[in-house]
């Protein structure tokens, strides 16, 4: 017999997960206006490959195949892990990074809420390290290339590396603003001369700046429907902010400044979709400020002085085996613990 | 003037269903066909039945004695005569029957002699046995005898009286009817028990979804004689909880594993209070109480029912609901005991029978793993960590529960309410402590064992010991003394001439009994 409590909320795992992908939605909107329809491709990709992997692993262990797909935590891992990537890259590099999130990170580990390391980001961390051409191939925004391959040119390049008659690889695709500016500031350029340059825009990449403020905006919308707390967004976003704009302020000529790291590459959908990963981030209150204010310096630590051309990945990584001990370690007062007994 | 309201951490909001059942008046029920008085009503030593089988027992009679110092006295809640007194089915989550005297009432309803006491000029030692005899037992739910928390002790000054009119469980509406329609009672109960604890303070703390209930004990404290604070505080489940409704009013946590009282103050549901002024004020001892029936039933409304009336006689009177009945629950949907059937009688701890229905109280969906969402952490209001409690729980792993605090856990069930895995979390607290609770007093057998085993060793040892050393002292004597006690030479010799007369007397008998054989 079942004991109380007898009700419960209006309120469920596969809910919250198509909460987390509406978020994405105004991103994805503003990634296909600024760089073409080929994310949309990838995205599909890696929504089957992690739907196919999820069952696969589900009917293995026994367990019921229905509810496992219909709780959403596998395409919530497919969408992060397709924006990380290249959008134009090979459908296998997406397949490969998807069985590395779904199988190895996910299940080998336990499933669903037992796995110790964020899923999408061990895809990302295992192609980084093994296919580091295909993950510099990204698409040049409209404003460079002038147009972008529609869907069905995208499907064919992704599928079959063809591209129609006359169009080259080199002219629909660009570095992104990060790889540039290591790039150039190993000529011994300065960050103001490299800012220049036509793939910047305001604050950091041209579109991909846009691109960035919409996963602030659905970052916003997971704060306000309560999904995420405050707490690893703002201390990641506040630390990389502290810690760039203090070496900025040092060396201007060597180190961009803090808005171009709060803006370029994953710092955003990083703070607001990666890190706050419940299953493999910090629960406490204080735990998710020191955990988010760890990943805000490693990130910047990993772009200026590692040799990645993005920090976001390793840093939560990094960061997700320090979870159990920032937990054990800020425990918050429990209820007739704070007065110290007469 | 405005009292701060200090909030406490965490709380949710279920959908309170609490208008359903106070549309009508508290109702009277009739005597029932059969009352069933459970010995055990309250925490502590169940109650010695003090009536045999064939008694006459008049309204108010005392039926059972307190025995022992955590125990309330029962009574007999109309006239009869005792039919029984065995075993039958109580409210109980284990189903299991405890022995009831039960009473064939004659419908007469004659009254035994009630005497009043003059609080004010009767001292306090007294007053509290008479609540005992009484049988006051705590109203919200957990029934603990009221006569030991208006004993504040020696060292412990209780300046705080708080009466609890926090009805936080959704459906539940008795305590709003009771404050209400007897709110000058309540207040006279109130009296006597700040007149016990010689505290000045009084507070009566109620949630903002009871505007009638405040308006009527606000417009109560204007006929009352000393001064007493409505404290109005937001509607968030478990603001009832007395831990809750301490913090609420006063900002201060009761010390884990302590008392209000270490805090100076003293938590009384406002039904206890107004039980208390029955008692002291009327004589009337505890026989009766508002009892909620609501839910699934044709008529929700609030009932003053007497002890022991079989719970299916007062559903009888709500009549049926319009959809099938799917279970009955004693107290609410979120702390509430599951009833394994309907015959059991209502007993002091009795506040709401809830009927299910699939409809009103669908079965929960399908548990999924924890995500560790922390949304029970944020719904806490013991500021534990919820999914760490059910990781180590699960797994069995109970040191760190405890490490974790988990009897601190209230088993309030927001963290079940809030699941989005739709965990039975509560559950495996539940279990947890159990376990722990089964181990500790394992190890205590254990301990008593391990210790009288040691003890038989050493006991065992030291007689061995003490022979040995006897006997040693035994032989040493016997060599020491030979030489120079004259008595013992005196011995000897006796003997040794006994020896020779019987030697002598052989060799006589040798001689002369030969021939003959």
């Amino acid at each position: 017999m079942l004991s109380s409590p007898y009700i419960s909320e209006q309120s469920s795992v596969s809910v919250i997960m198509l909460k987390v992908m509406l978020a994405l939605v105004p991103g994805i909107a503003a990634y296909v206006w600024y760089f073409g329809p080929a994310i949309l491709v990838s995205l599909g990709v890696a929504s089957i490959a992690a739907l196919v992997f999820e069952a696969a692993a589900a009917s293995m262990r026994g367990w019921p195949v229905g509810p496992v797909l219909l709780d959403g935590s596998a395409l919530v891992t497919a969408w992060l892990l397709a924006l990380s990537i290249p959008p134009i890259a090979p459908w296998w590099l997406t397949v490969v990074g998807i069985f590395f999130a779904i199988i190895v990170a996910k299940h080998l580990y336990g499933g669903l809420g037992n796995n110790i390391f964020n899923p999408a980001m061990v895809g990302y961390a295992v192609l980084i390290i093994s296919f580091p051409v295909q993950m510099t191939h990204w698409p040049a925004p409209l404003a460079l290339a002038g147009h972008h391959l529609n869907l069905l040119e995208a499907a064919q390049y992704i599928f079959g590396n063809h591209l129609p008659d006359g169009e080259k690889i080199d002219a629909i695709s660009s570095a992104t603003p990060l790889d540039t500016l290591r790039t150039q500031l190993h000529l011994h350029r300065s960050v103001a001369d490299i800012e220049q340059m036509p793939i910047f825009g305001y604050f950091a990449g041209k579109g991909s700046e846009t691109v960035a403020l919409m996963f602030l905006l659905g970052g916003v919308y997971l704060w306000l429907t309560r999904i995420i707390t405050w707490h690893i967004p703002l201390a990641l976003l506040a630390a990389l902010a502290l810690i760039a704009g203090i070496f900025h302020l040092v060396d201007p000529q060597r180190y961009a400044g803090a808005w171009f790291h709060l803006v370029a590459g994953g710092t955003i959908l990083g703070a607001f979709f990666i890190a706050t990963d419940p299953i493999s981030g910090a629960t406490t209150p204080r735990g998710k400020l020191i955990f988010g204010a760890a990943i805000g310096l490693l990130i910047f630590l990993i772009r200026e002085f590692g040799g990645y051309p993005d920090g976001v990945a390793f840093a939560v990584l990094l960061m997700n085996i320090a979870v159990p001990l920032i937990d054990a370690y800020t425990q918050p007062p429990v209820y007739g613990h704070k007065e110290v007994k007469k | 003037m405005t009292r701060p309201i200090y909030r406490f951490h965490g709380g949710v909001h279920p959908e309170e269903h609490k208008q359903v059942s106070t549309q009508f008046p508290i109702r009277q029920t009739p005597i029932p066909q059969r009352i069933f008085v459970p010995l055990r009503q309250h925490i502590g030593e169940p109650a010695r039945a003090c009536v045999a089988v064939g008694d006459y027992v008049r309204k108010g009679q005392i039926i059972a004695k307190a025995d022992g110092y955590i125990s309330v006295a029962a009574h007999a809640p109309t006239s009869g005569t005792v039919t029984a007194i065995t075993l039958h089915p109580v409210p109980h989550p284990s189903g299991l029957s405890d022995p009831c005297i039960q009473i064939a009432p004659d419908g007469l309803d004659v009254w035994t002699e009630r005497i009043a006491v003059d609080y004010r000029n009767t001292n306090i030692s007294t007053l509290r046995n008479h609540l005992r005899d009484m049988g006051i037992a705590g109203l919200g739910g957990a029934a603990f005898p009221t006569f030991i928390k208006l004993n504040p002790g020696a060292t412990q000054s209780v300046k705080t009286l708080l009466l609890n009119g926090g009805e936080c469980e959704p459906w539940i509406s008795c305590d709003d009817m009771t404050m209400r329609e007897r709110a000058a009672e309540v207040l006279q109960g109130a009296a006597i028990m700040r007149c016990m604890l010689h505290a000045e303070t009084v507070l009566v703390g109620i949630e903002d979804n009871k505007p009638e209930a405040v308006a009527a004990m606000q417009e109560a404290t204007r006929q009352c004689e000393f001064p007493v604070e409505i404290i109005v505080v937001p509607t968030l489940y478990p603001s009832g909880g007395a831990k809750q409704m301490i913090k609420l009013v006063t900002g201060r946590e009761v010390p884990s594993g302590g008392r209000s009282t270490d805090i100076g103050v003293a938590t009384f549901n406002i039904g206890t209070a107004y039980a208390v002024h029955r008692a002291i004020n009327h004589g009337e001892p505890l026989i009766s109480r508002v009892v909620t029936i609501t839910g699934n039933v044709g008529r929700p409304q609030n009932f003053d029912a007497l002890i022991g009336t079989p719970v299916k006689e007062l559903l009888a009177l709500a009549g049926d609901g319009p959809d099938p009945v799917t279970g009955y629950l004693m107290g609410g949907p979120m702390m509430g005991i599951e009833l394994a059937q309907a015959d059991v009688p209502v007993v002091k701890a009795t506040n709401c029978i809830l009927v299910k229905s699939d409809r009103l109280f669908p079965p929960p969906p399908r548990a999924l793993p924890c995500i560790r969402c922390t949304r029970c952490a944020d719904a806490c209001p013991a500021e534990l960590q919820p999914q760490e409690l059910y990781w180590h729980s699960r797994s069995k792993n109970f040191d760190k529960a405890q490490d974790y605090q988990l009897f601190d856990c209230i088993e309030c069930g927001c963290c079940s309410y809030v699941c989005p895995s739709h965990i039975p979390l509560v559950q495996y607290y539940r279990y947890a402590k159990s376990e722990i609770s089964a181990k500790e007093k394992e190890q205590q057998a254990a301990d008593h064992a391990r210790i009288r085993h040691e003890s038989r060793l050493m006991r065992i040892e030291r007689e061995q010991r003490e022979r040995a050393e006897k006997l040693a002292k035994k032989a040493a004597v016997k060599t020491d003394a030979v030489p120079d006690d004259p008595g013992s030479v005196a011995k000897k010799a006796a003997i040794q001439a006994a020896i020779d007369r019987a030697k002598m007397q052989q060799a006589d008998n040798a001689t002369n009994s030969t021939p003959t054989e």
